[in-house]
Protein backbone atom coordinates (compact mmCIF):
# COMPACT_ATOMS: atom_id res chain seq x y z
CA UNK A 1 0.00 0.00 0.00
CA UNK A 2 2.93 2.48 1.40
CA UNK A 3 4.48 1.24 -2.05
CA UNK A 4 1.60 2.39 -4.39
CA UNK A 5 0.88 5.65 -2.19
CA UNK A 6 4.73 6.82 -3.15
CA UNK A 7 4.65 5.40 -7.09
CA UNK A 8 1.09 7.37 -7.44
CA UNK A 9 3.18 11.07 -5.90
CA UNK A 10 5.56 10.15 -8.05
CA UNK A 11 3.32 10.16 -11.15
CA UNK A 12 1.93 13.60 -10.18
CA UNK A 13 3.78 17.13 -10.33
CA UNK A 14 2.67 20.23 -7.83
CA UNK A 15 2.41 23.19 -9.11
CA UNK A 16 1.51 27.16 -8.13
CA UNK A 17 -0.97 28.98 -10.70
CA UNK A 18 -0.35 32.67 -10.18
CA UNK A 19 -3.67 34.53 -11.31
CA UNK A 20 -3.65 37.76 -12.41
CA UNK A 21 -6.12 41.04 -13.46
CA UNK A 22 -9.45 39.67 -15.00
CA UNK A 23 -8.20 35.67 -13.69
CA UNK A 24 -8.22 36.55 -10.42
CA UNK A 25 -11.94 38.28 -10.79
CA UNK A 26 -13.21 35.57 -12.42
CA UNK A 27 -11.31 31.95 -9.97
CA UNK A 28 -11.90 34.71 -6.89
CA UNK A 29 -8.14 33.22 -6.44
CA UNK A 30 -4.93 34.98 -6.19
CA UNK A 31 -3.02 31.48 -6.58
CA UNK A 32 -4.76 28.10 -6.78
CA UNK A 33 -2.67 24.90 -6.07
CA UNK A 34 -2.23 22.05 -8.82
CA UNK A 35 -1.79 18.47 -9.21
CA UNK A 36 -1.19 16.89 -12.92
CA UNK A 37 0.28 14.13 -14.23
CA UNK A 38 4.19 14.01 -14.96
CA UNK A 39 5.29 15.08 -18.21
CA UNK A 40 2.35 17.83 -18.54
CA UNK A 41 2.58 21.07 -20.51
CA UNK A 42 1.46 23.83 -19.61
CA UNK A 43 -1.84 23.29 -21.88
CA UNK A 44 -2.10 20.56 -20.11
CA UNK A 45 -2.64 22.87 -16.76
CA UNK A 46 -4.51 25.35 -18.74
CA UNK A 47 -7.42 22.57 -20.03
CA UNK A 48 -7.26 21.37 -15.94
CA UNK A 49 -7.98 24.73 -14.82
CA UNK A 50 -10.76 25.31 -17.39
CA UNK A 51 -12.64 22.40 -15.94
CA UNK A 52 -11.62 23.29 -12.47
CA UNK A 53 -12.76 27.42 -13.43
CA UNK A 54 -14.85 27.12 -16.43
CA UNK A 55 -15.20 30.80 -16.75
CA UNK A 56 -11.47 31.36 -17.45
CA UNK A 57 -12.49 30.43 -21.13
CA UNK A 58 -13.64 34.06 -21.67
CA UNK A 59 -9.51 34.89 -21.20
CA UNK A 60 -8.28 31.97 -22.74
CA UNK A 61 -7.02 32.92 -26.10
CA UNK A 62 -5.73 37.07 -24.50
CA UNK A 63 -3.20 35.44 -22.03
CA UNK A 64 0.45 35.24 -21.51
CA UNK A 65 1.87 32.65 -19.79
CA UNK A 66 4.69 32.57 -17.52
CA UNK A 67 6.85 29.45 -15.77
CA UNK A 68 8.93 30.12 -13.02
CA UNK A 69 8.99 33.98 -14.28
CA UNK A 70 10.52 33.11 -17.83
CA UNK A 71 8.43 32.64 -20.94
CA UNK A 72 6.42 29.82 -21.67
CA UNK A 73 4.62 28.67 -24.76
CA UNK A 74 1.90 26.05 -24.89
CA UNK A 75 3.80 23.51 -25.19
CA UNK A 76 6.18 23.99 -22.04
CA UNK A 77 7.05 20.69 -19.83
CA UNK A 78 5.78 21.33 -16.18
CA UNK A 79 8.05 20.23 -13.46
CA UNK A 80 7.12 20.13 -9.94
CA UNK A 81 6.63 23.20 -7.94
CA UNK A 82 7.06 25.08 -10.82
CA UNK A 83 5.41 28.53 -10.51
CA UNK A 84 2.85 29.06 -13.43
CA UNK A 85 1.17 32.76 -14.00
CA UNK A 86 -1.68 33.57 -16.05
CA UNK A 87 -0.96 37.18 -17.19
CA UNK A 88 -4.55 38.66 -18.76
CA UNK A 89 -3.72 42.40 -20.36
CA UNK A 90 -5.13 45.09 -17.69
CA UNK A 91 -6.37 47.83 -20.13
CA UNK A 92 -7.25 50.42 -17.42
CA UNK A 93 -5.88 53.77 -16.61
CA UNK B 1 -36.53 84.08 12.30
CA UNK B 2 -33.54 82.50 12.89
CA UNK B 3 -33.36 80.25 10.20
CA UNK B 4 -34.24 83.20 7.92
CA UNK B 5 -31.32 85.18 8.80
CA UNK B 6 -28.70 82.19 8.34
CA UNK B 7 -30.43 81.51 5.23
CA UNK B 8 -29.45 85.20 4.11
CA UNK B 9 -26.14 84.70 5.37
CA UNK B 10 -25.46 81.75 2.99
CA UNK B 11 -27.01 82.72 0.17
CA UNK B 12 -24.71 85.64 0.49
CA UNK B 13 -21.89 84.38 1.15
CA UNK B 14 -22.45 81.27 -1.65
CA UNK B 15 -23.14 84.53 -4.13
CA UNK B 16 -20.35 86.36 -3.46
CA UNK B 17 -18.07 83.12 -3.59
CA UNK B 18 -19.30 82.43 -6.99
CA UNK B 19 -18.39 85.81 -8.50
CA UNK B 20 -15.16 86.01 -6.38
CA UNK B 21 -14.70 82.46 -8.67
CA UNK B 22 -15.23 83.97 -12.03
CA UNK B 23 -13.09 86.91 -11.11
CA UNK B 24 -10.62 84.29 -10.63
CA UNK B 25 -11.01 82.57 -13.64
CA UNK B 26 -10.87 85.61 -15.78
CA UNK B 27 -6.94 86.26 -13.85
CA UNK B 28 -5.69 82.83 -14.01
CA UNK B 29 -6.80 82.49 -18.19
CA UNK B 30 -4.97 85.96 -18.36
CA UNK B 31 -1.99 84.96 -16.70
CA UNK B 32 -2.03 81.52 -18.94
CA UNK B 33 -2.29 84.03 -21.91
CA UNK B 34 0.33 86.39 -20.47
CA UNK B 35 2.80 83.22 -19.99
CA UNK B 36 2.15 81.79 -23.14
CA UNK B 37 2.77 84.80 -24.65
CA UNK B 38 6.38 85.51 -22.62
CA UNK B 39 7.61 81.88 -23.85
CA UNK B 40 6.86 82.61 -27.17
CA UNK B 41 9.00 85.81 -27.17
CA UNK B 42 12.18 84.16 -25.47
CA UNK B 43 12.12 81.05 -27.71
CA UNK B 44 12.05 83.71 -30.85
CA UNK B 45 14.76 85.23 -29.12
CA UNK B 46 16.83 81.96 -28.14
CA UNK B 47 16.71 81.34 -31.95
CA UNK B 48 18.16 84.11 -32.95
CA UNK B 49 20.59 84.37 -30.47
CA UNK B 50 21.73 80.60 -30.50
CA UNK B 51 23.70 78.97 -33.38
CA UNK B 52 22.35 74.97 -32.15
CA UNK B 53 18.56 76.37 -32.15
CA UNK B 54 18.05 74.24 -29.41
CA UNK B 55 14.32 74.77 -28.71
CA UNK B 56 15.07 75.64 -25.00
CA UNK B 57 17.21 77.82 -23.02
CA UNK B 58 19.04 74.84 -20.89
CA UNK B 59 21.36 73.83 -23.80
CA UNK B 60 24.15 76.29 -23.95
CA UNK B 61 26.40 76.00 -27.14
CA UNK B 62 28.94 77.96 -25.17
CA UNK B 63 29.58 75.71 -22.33
CA UNK B 64 31.50 72.51 -22.76
CA UNK B 65 29.17 70.12 -21.55
CA UNK B 66 26.34 72.56 -23.43
CA UNK B 67 24.54 72.83 -19.99
CA UNK B 68 23.13 76.38 -19.32
CA UNK B 69 24.35 77.75 -16.01
CA UNK B 70 20.83 77.03 -14.85
CA UNK B 71 20.33 74.23 -15.88
CA UNK B 72 23.46 72.83 -14.01
CA UNK B 73 22.38 73.84 -10.89
CA UNK B 74 18.37 72.55 -12.06
CA UNK B 75 19.53 69.26 -12.51
CA UNK B 76 22.30 69.18 -10.37
CA UNK B 77 21.36 66.11 -8.28
CA UNK B 78 20.71 64.24 -11.45
CA UNK B 79 24.58 64.88 -13.05
CA UNK B 80 26.12 63.99 -9.52
CA UNK B 81 24.76 59.98 -10.67
CA UNK B 82 27.87 58.28 -12.63
CA UNK B 83 25.41 56.33 -14.58
CA UNK B 84 23.34 58.84 -15.30
CA UNK B 85 25.71 62.67 -15.48
CA UNK B 86 25.98 65.46 -18.05
CA UNK B 87 25.63 62.36 -21.06
CA UNK B 88 22.11 61.11 -20.05
CA UNK B 89 21.40 64.61 -19.17
CA UNK B 90 22.20 65.94 -22.35
CA UNK B 91 20.35 63.62 -24.37
CA UNK B 92 17.40 63.79 -22.62
CA UNK B 93 17.12 67.19 -23.01
CA UNK B 94 17.64 66.69 -26.32
CA UNK B 95 14.88 63.85 -26.77
CA UNK B 96 10.77 64.58 -27.23
CA UNK B 97 8.07 62.49 -25.57
CA UNK B 98 4.53 62.12 -26.06
CA UNK B 99 2.34 60.79 -23.22
CA UNK B 100 -0.95 59.60 -24.65
CA UNK B 101 -3.52 60.10 -21.79
CA UNK B 102 -3.40 62.67 -19.20
CA UNK B 103 -5.11 60.74 -16.25
CA UNK B 104 -3.87 58.21 -13.79
CA UNK B 105 -0.97 57.03 -15.67
CA UNK B 106 0.13 60.23 -17.22
CA UNK B 107 -0.40 62.50 -13.83
CA UNK B 108 2.54 61.33 -12.50
CA UNK B 109 4.45 60.20 -15.96
CA UNK B 110 4.24 63.95 -16.94
CA UNK B 111 5.15 65.42 -13.90
CA UNK B 112 8.23 63.52 -13.31
CA UNK B 113 8.88 63.94 -17.18
CA UNK B 114 8.87 67.75 -16.87
CA UNK B 115 10.66 68.04 -13.53
CA UNK B 116 13.89 65.88 -15.33
CA UNK B 117 14.08 67.69 -18.04
CA UNK B 118 12.61 66.06 -21.36
CA UNK B 119 13.58 68.77 -23.95
CA UNK B 120 9.87 68.74 -25.67
CA UNK B 121 6.85 67.15 -24.12
CA UNK B 122 3.29 66.00 -26.06
CA UNK B 123 0.12 65.55 -24.18
CA UNK B 124 -2.67 64.03 -26.33
CA UNK B 125 -6.45 63.95 -23.91
CA UNK B 126 -10.09 65.12 -25.36
CA UNK B 127 -11.38 65.06 -21.94
CA UNK B 128 -12.18 67.53 -19.27
CA UNK B 129 -11.06 67.59 -15.96
CA UNK B 130 -13.69 65.80 -13.73
CA UNK B 131 -14.03 65.32 -9.95
CA UNK B 132 -14.19 61.77 -10.01
CA UNK B 133 -10.97 62.10 -11.57
CA UNK B 134 -8.77 64.07 -8.58
CA UNK B 135 -7.73 60.88 -6.46
CA UNK B 136 -5.54 59.99 -8.47
CA UNK B 137 -4.92 62.05 -11.74
CA UNK B 138 -2.57 64.36 -9.50
CA UNK B 139 -1.83 66.58 -11.79
CA UNK B 140 -5.29 68.20 -12.44
CA UNK B 141 -6.11 70.48 -9.18
CA UNK B 142 -9.74 71.70 -8.82
CA UNK B 143 -9.74 74.66 -10.11
CA UNK B 144 -9.62 73.50 -13.58
CA UNK B 145 -12.47 71.08 -13.00
CA UNK B 146 -14.71 71.45 -16.49
CA UNK B 147 -11.71 72.66 -18.41
CA UNK B 148 -10.03 70.53 -21.13
CA UNK B 149 -7.18 67.62 -19.56
CA UNK B 150 -4.19 68.73 -21.60
CA UNK B 151 -4.61 72.43 -20.73
CA UNK B 152 -4.38 71.57 -16.86
CA UNK B 153 -1.63 69.11 -17.12
CA UNK B 154 0.53 71.32 -19.32
CA UNK B 155 0.00 74.53 -17.16
CA UNK B 156 1.05 72.10 -14.23
CA UNK B 157 3.88 70.82 -15.98
CA UNK B 158 5.52 74.59 -16.80
CA UNK B 159 4.87 75.62 -13.23
CA UNK B 160 7.40 72.82 -12.53
CA UNK B 161 10.22 73.43 -15.04
CA UNK B 162 9.41 76.63 -17.81
CA UNK B 163 11.99 75.39 -19.24
CA UNK B 164 10.77 72.67 -20.80
CA UNK B 165 8.66 72.56 -24.36
CA UNK B 166 4.85 71.41 -23.88
CA UNK B 167 2.88 70.73 -26.84
CA UNK B 168 -1.00 70.32 -26.32
CA UNK B 169 -2.51 68.04 -28.62
CA UNK B 170 -6.48 68.23 -27.66
CA UNK B 171 -7.75 65.95 -29.29
CA UNK B 172 -8.59 61.74 -29.30
CA UNK B 173 -6.43 59.81 -30.74
CA UNK B 174 -7.50 58.14 -33.53
CA UNK B 175 -6.17 56.09 -37.10
CA UNK B 176 -6.12 58.81 -38.97
CA UNK B 177 -4.38 61.61 -36.80
CA UNK B 178 -1.89 58.68 -34.75
CA UNK B 179 0.75 58.61 -37.35
CA UNK B 180 0.82 62.40 -37.85
CA UNK B 181 1.22 63.53 -33.87
CA UNK B 182 3.36 60.05 -32.86
CA UNK B 183 5.97 61.07 -35.87
CA UNK B 184 6.89 64.27 -33.95
CA UNK B 185 7.82 62.12 -30.74
CA UNK B 186 11.08 59.91 -30.19
CA UNK B 187 9.19 57.87 -27.17
CA UNK B 188 5.63 57.05 -26.94
CA UNK B 189 3.90 56.12 -23.31
CA UNK B 190 0.76 54.87 -23.37
CA UNK B 191 -1.19 56.09 -20.42
CA UNK B 192 -4.58 55.36 -22.41
CA UNK B 193 -7.39 53.58 -20.72
CA UNK B 194 -8.80 51.33 -23.04
CA UNK B 195 -7.78 48.14 -25.26
CA UNK B 196 -8.11 49.49 -29.16
CA UNK B 197 -6.37 52.40 -28.02
CA UNK B 198 -3.59 50.13 -26.87
CA UNK B 199 -3.80 48.13 -30.49
CA UNK B 200 -3.36 51.61 -32.19
CA UNK B 201 -0.93 53.11 -30.39
CA UNK B 202 1.11 49.60 -30.52
CA UNK B 203 0.85 49.49 -33.98
CA UNK B 204 1.66 53.11 -34.80
CA UNK B 205 4.42 52.73 -33.09
CA UNK B 206 5.62 49.77 -35.28
CA UNK B 207 4.72 51.14 -38.04
CA UNK B 208 6.89 54.45 -37.33
CA UNK B 209 9.22 52.51 -35.83
CA UNK B 210 9.42 54.01 -32.54
CA UNK B 211 10.07 52.46 -28.92
CA UNK B 212 6.72 52.27 -26.43
CA UNK B 213 6.34 52.99 -22.55
CA UNK B 214 3.15 50.86 -22.29
CA UNK B 215 1.57 50.73 -18.90
CA UNK B 216 -2.35 49.52 -17.39
CA UNK B 217 -3.84 49.91 -14.09
CA UNK B 218 -7.09 48.79 -12.31
CA UNK B 219 -8.15 47.70 -9.15
CA UNK B 220 -5.66 46.94 -6.86
CA UNK B 221 -2.81 45.86 -9.80
CA UNK B 222 -0.60 47.10 -12.43
CA UNK B 223 1.45 46.13 -15.58
CA UNK B 224 4.23 47.57 -17.82
CA UNK B 225 6.22 47.11 -20.47
CA UNK B 226 8.51 48.64 -23.22
CA UNK B 227 7.36 47.60 -26.54
CA UNK B 228 9.03 47.33 -29.95
CA UNK B 229 12.07 48.38 -28.51
CA UNK B 230 15.60 47.17 -29.94
CA UNK B 231 13.86 43.75 -31.87
CA UNK B 232 11.85 43.27 -28.80
CA UNK B 233 7.75 42.40 -29.25
CA UNK B 234 4.97 44.67 -29.59
CA UNK B 235 1.69 44.85 -27.79
CA UNK B 236 0.04 41.87 -30.52
CA UNK B 237 3.30 39.70 -30.07
CA UNK B 238 1.70 38.94 -26.61
CA UNK B 239 -2.11 39.52 -27.41
CA UNK B 240 -3.19 39.14 -30.92
CA UNK B 241 -6.48 38.50 -29.78
CA UNK B 242 -7.91 41.57 -28.05
CA UNK B 243 -9.91 40.36 -24.67
CA UNK B 244 -13.50 40.17 -25.19
CA UNK B 245 -15.60 43.27 -23.91
CA UNK B 246 -16.63 41.28 -20.75
CA UNK B 247 -12.99 41.51 -19.47
CA UNK B 248 -12.12 44.69 -20.41
CA UNK B 249 -12.72 46.14 -17.00
CA UNK B 250 -12.78 50.25 -16.88
CA UNK B 251 -11.95 52.60 -12.99
CA UNK B 252 -15.13 54.02 -13.84
CA UNK B 253 -16.75 50.58 -13.14
CA UNK B 254 -14.68 48.37 -11.41
CA UNK B 255 -12.80 50.93 -9.18
CA UNK B 256 -9.14 51.71 -9.33
CA UNK B 257 -7.24 53.00 -5.68
CA UNK B 258 -5.43 56.04 -6.54
CA UNK B 259 -1.74 55.54 -5.77
CA UNK B 260 -1.42 51.82 -8.18
CA UNK B 261 -1.75 54.03 -11.41
CA UNK B 262 0.52 56.55 -9.35
CA UNK B 263 3.36 53.51 -9.17
CA UNK B 264 2.59 52.35 -12.64
CA UNK B 265 3.11 55.89 -13.99
CA UNK B 266 6.04 56.92 -12.14
CA UNK B 267 7.79 53.51 -13.93
CA UNK B 268 6.84 54.73 -17.11
CA UNK B 269 8.04 58.29 -16.70
CA UNK B 270 11.26 56.25 -15.86
CA UNK B 271 11.23 53.74 -18.30
CA UNK B 272 10.66 56.50 -21.16
CA UNK B 273 13.99 58.38 -19.48
CA UNK B 274 16.18 55.76 -19.18
CA UNK B 275 15.61 55.11 -23.24
CA UNK B 276 15.75 59.12 -23.90
CA UNK B 277 19.11 59.04 -22.21
CA UNK B 278 20.67 55.71 -23.21
CA UNK B 279 21.16 54.20 -19.44
CA UNK B 280 20.47 51.18 -17.86
CA UNK B 281 18.69 47.97 -19.12
CA UNK B 282 14.90 48.47 -20.40
CA UNK B 283 12.31 46.38 -19.35
CA UNK B 284 11.74 45.09 -23.17
CA UNK B 285 10.95 41.57 -23.16
CA UNK B 286 9.70 42.04 -19.49
CA UNK B 287 6.20 42.45 -17.37
CA UNK B 288 6.23 43.67 -14.12
CA UNK B 289 2.84 43.27 -12.32
CA UNK B 290 2.53 45.24 -9.56
CA UNK B 291 0.08 43.73 -6.88
CA UNK B 292 -0.59 46.59 -4.37
CA UNK B 293 -2.79 44.58 -1.59
CA UNK B 294 -0.16 41.87 -1.02
CA UNK B 295 2.73 44.36 -1.93
CA UNK B 296 4.06 42.15 -4.61
CA UNK B 297 6.58 43.20 -7.89
CA UNK B 298 7.15 40.52 -10.19
CA UNK B 299 8.96 40.69 -13.05
CA UNK B 300 8.18 38.06 -15.62
CA UNK B 301 9.78 37.08 -19.02
CA UNK B 302 7.34 37.59 -21.47
CA UNK B 303 8.23 36.41 -25.52
CA UNK B 304 10.10 37.95 -27.91
CA UNK B 305 9.03 39.21 -30.87
CA UNK B 306 6.67 37.17 -33.05
CA UNK B 307 7.76 35.73 -36.24
CA UNK B 308 3.80 35.71 -37.30
CA UNK B 309 2.86 39.10 -35.46
CA UNK B 310 0.55 40.12 -38.10
CA UNK B 311 1.86 43.85 -37.42
CA UNK B 312 5.62 43.20 -36.62
CA UNK B 313 6.44 39.75 -37.90
CA UNK B 314 8.67 38.99 -40.93
CA UNK B 315 5.91 38.62 -43.48
CA UNK B 316 3.64 41.15 -42.24
CA UNK B 317 2.31 43.74 -44.74
CA UNK B 318 0.95 46.01 -42.38
CA UNK B 319 1.86 50.09 -43.63
CA UNK B 320 1.08 53.05 -42.85
CA UNK B 321 -1.54 52.74 -45.36
CA UNK B 322 -3.48 49.82 -43.76
CA UNK B 323 -3.05 50.98 -40.40
CA UNK B 324 -5.26 54.17 -41.35
CA UNK B 325 -7.50 52.24 -42.38
CA UNK B 326 -7.87 49.62 -39.34
CA UNK B 327 -10.88 49.78 -37.09
CA UNK B 328 -9.67 49.46 -33.88
CA UNK B 329 -13.09 49.79 -32.04
CA UNK B 330 -14.46 46.71 -34.18
CA UNK B 331 -11.58 44.80 -33.84
CA UNK B 332 -11.69 45.16 -30.18
CA UNK B 333 -15.68 45.83 -30.30
CA UNK B 334 -15.16 48.54 -27.75
CA UNK B 335 -15.96 52.09 -28.86
CA UNK B 336 -11.71 54.35 -28.68
CA UNK B 337 -13.60 57.20 -26.45
CA UNK B 338 -15.87 55.61 -23.90
CA UNK B 339 -19.34 56.19 -23.60
CA UNK B 340 -20.90 54.49 -20.99
CA UNK B 341 -23.14 51.18 -22.26
CA UNK B 342 -26.55 51.67 -23.04
CA UNK B 343 -28.79 48.56 -23.24
CA UNK B 344 -31.98 48.38 -24.63
CA UNK B 345 -33.37 45.24 -23.67
CA UNK B 346 -36.55 45.65 -22.56
CA UNK B 347 -40.29 47.29 -24.23
CA UNK B 348 -41.29 50.98 -23.45
CA UNK B 349 -44.33 49.48 -21.36
CA UNK B 350 -41.44 47.59 -18.84
CA UNK B 351 -39.62 50.66 -18.75
CA UNK B 352 -40.47 54.06 -16.58
CA UNK B 353 -38.59 57.45 -16.67
CA UNK B 354 -36.99 58.53 -13.11
CA UNK B 355 -39.49 61.50 -12.93
CA UNK B 356 -42.30 58.50 -13.37
CA UNK B 357 -41.02 57.04 -10.48
CA UNK B 358 -40.93 60.24 -8.34
CA UNK B 359 -44.45 60.50 -9.13
CA UNK B 360 -44.73 57.19 -7.81
CA UNK B 361 -43.03 58.17 -4.56
CA UNK B 362 -44.91 61.22 -4.15
CA UNK B 363 -48.64 59.65 -4.67
CA UNK B 364 -47.62 56.87 -2.47
CA UNK B 365 -48.30 54.37 -4.70
CA UNK B 366 -47.93 51.30 -3.38
CA UNK B 367 -44.41 49.43 -4.78
CA UNK B 368 -41.61 47.34 -3.68
CA UNK B 369 -37.97 48.92 -5.43
CA UNK B 370 -35.05 46.31 -5.73
CA UNK B 371 -31.67 47.76 -5.94
CA UNK B 372 -29.46 45.45 -8.01
CA UNK B 373 -26.07 47.09 -7.54
CA UNK B 374 -23.36 44.98 -5.91
CA UNK B 375 -23.94 45.65 -2.10
CA UNK B 376 -20.34 47.83 -1.84
CA UNK B 377 -22.28 50.11 -4.76
CA UNK B 378 -25.42 50.14 -2.31
CA UNK B 379 -23.21 51.14 0.72
CA UNK B 380 -22.21 54.66 -1.36
CA UNK B 381 -25.52 56.23 -1.82
CA UNK B 382 -29.32 54.44 -2.38
CA UNK B 383 -32.62 55.22 -2.82
CA UNK B 384 -34.93 55.45 0.53
CA UNK B 385 -36.97 51.93 1.32
CA UNK B 386 -34.57 50.52 -1.76
CA UNK B 387 -34.16 46.85 -1.25
CA UNK B 388 -30.54 45.60 -1.99
CA UNK B 389 -30.50 42.43 -3.81
CA UNK B 390 -27.08 42.18 -6.13
CA UNK B 391 -27.86 40.85 -9.77
CA UNK B 392 -25.39 38.13 -9.18
CA UNK B 393 -27.83 36.71 -6.09
CA UNK B 394 -31.17 37.49 -7.55
CA UNK B 395 -32.07 34.19 -8.61
CA UNK B 396 -31.29 32.55 -4.39
CA UNK B 397 -33.08 35.36 -3.75
CA UNK B 398 -36.22 35.74 -5.10
CA UNK B 399 -38.07 34.49 -1.90
CA UNK B 400 -37.30 37.51 -0.23
CA UNK B 401 -38.77 40.06 -3.25
CA UNK B 402 -42.11 38.07 -2.73
CA UNK B 403 -42.77 38.40 0.88
CA UNK B 404 -41.16 42.16 1.06
CA UNK B 405 -44.10 42.34 -1.73
CA UNK B 406 -47.02 40.58 0.55
CA UNK B 407 -45.44 43.00 3.23
CA UNK B 408 -46.52 45.94 1.17
CA UNK B 409 -49.85 44.48 0.46
CA UNK B 410 -50.61 43.78 4.43
CA UNK B 411 -49.00 47.56 5.42
CA UNK B 412 -50.89 49.81 2.61
CA UNK B 413 -54.56 49.76 1.70
CA UNK B 414 -53.97 48.43 -1.44
CA UNK B 415 -56.81 49.98 -3.55
CA UNK B 416 -59.32 47.09 -5.24
CA UNK B 417 -58.03 46.48 -8.80
CA UNK B 418 -54.60 48.09 -8.26
CA UNK B 419 -52.02 46.11 -7.01
CA UNK B 420 -48.04 46.37 -5.54
CA UNK B 421 -45.70 47.32 -8.24
CA UNK B 422 -42.09 46.53 -8.48
CA UNK B 423 -39.48 48.43 -10.27
CA UNK B 424 -35.76 47.74 -10.27
CA UNK B 425 -32.91 49.96 -9.80
CA UNK B 426 -29.12 49.72 -10.85
CA UNK B 427 -26.47 52.34 -11.55
CA UNK B 428 -27.20 53.55 -14.80
CA UNK B 429 -30.08 51.63 -16.18
CA UNK B 430 -28.36 48.20 -17.56
CA UNK B 431 -28.42 45.70 -15.30
CA UNK B 432 -31.77 46.26 -14.25
CA UNK B 433 -33.03 45.57 -17.37
CA UNK B 434 -31.59 42.00 -17.52
CA UNK B 435 -32.76 41.70 -14.15
CA UNK B 436 -36.68 42.49 -15.11
CA UNK B 437 -35.90 40.20 -18.33
CA UNK B 438 -35.41 37.46 -15.14
CA UNK B 439 -38.09 38.38 -13.09
CA UNK B 440 -40.47 38.59 -15.80
CA UNK B 441 -39.34 35.27 -16.65
CA UNK B 442 -39.87 33.89 -13.08
CA UNK B 443 -43.37 34.99 -12.62
CA UNK B 444 -43.17 38.96 -11.56
CA UNK B 445 -44.84 39.53 -14.76
CA UNK B 446 -45.27 43.46 -14.26
CA UNK B 447 -41.51 43.77 -13.28
CA UNK B 448 -40.36 47.59 -15.01
CA UNK B 449 -37.19 49.12 -14.53
CA UNK B 450 -36.13 52.97 -13.87
CA UNK B 451 -34.60 54.46 -17.17
CA UNK B 452 -31.01 55.36 -17.09
CA UNK B 453 -31.14 54.02 -13.23
CA UNK B 454 -29.44 56.34 -10.04
CA UNK B 455 -27.51 58.43 -12.56
CA UNK B 456 -31.14 59.84 -14.12
CA UNK B 457 -32.39 59.89 -10.41
CA UNK B 458 -29.81 62.67 -9.54
CA UNK B 459 -29.78 64.13 -12.83
CA UNK B 460 -33.60 64.37 -13.60
CA UNK B 461 -35.40 64.54 -10.57
CA UNK B 462 -32.63 64.64 -7.49
CA UNK B 463 -29.32 67.09 -8.12
CA UNK B 464 -28.25 66.46 -4.70
CA UNK B 465 -28.60 62.89 -5.17
CA UNK B 466 -24.62 61.87 -5.14
CA UNK B 467 -23.40 60.24 -8.21
CA UNK B 468 -20.28 58.06 -8.38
Amino acid sequence: MEGHAKKQDESLVKLKVLFFARARDITGLSEFPLEISLGSTTNDCLKKLLIKFPGLEEIRECIALALNEEYATDSSIVKDRDELAIIPPISGG
Amino acid sequence: MESVAWDTDVSRILAELESLRDTKSVIEQRILALEAQLREINLRNEVSNCDSCSPTSVLDSNSPNGLSRDAIYRYSRQLLLPSFGVEGQANLLKSSILVVGAGGLGSPALLYLAASGVGRLGIVDHDLVELSNMHRQVIHTESYIGQPKVKSAAAACLKINSTVQIVEHKEALRASNALQILNQYDIIIDATDNAPSRYMISDSCVVLGKPLVSGAALGLEGQLTVYNYKGGPCYRCLFPTPPPTTACQRCADSGVLGVVPGVIGCLQALEAIKIASAVGESLSGRMLLFDALSARIRIVKIRGRSLQCEVCGENSTFTQQHFREFDYEKFTQTPLTVPPLKLNLLPVESRISSNQYSEIISKKEPHVLVDVRPSHHFKIVSLPKSLSIPLSTLEARLPEISSAIRKEEDDVEVASGSSVQLYVVCRRGNDSQLAVQYLQKMGFASAKDIIGGLESWSKDVDPNFATY
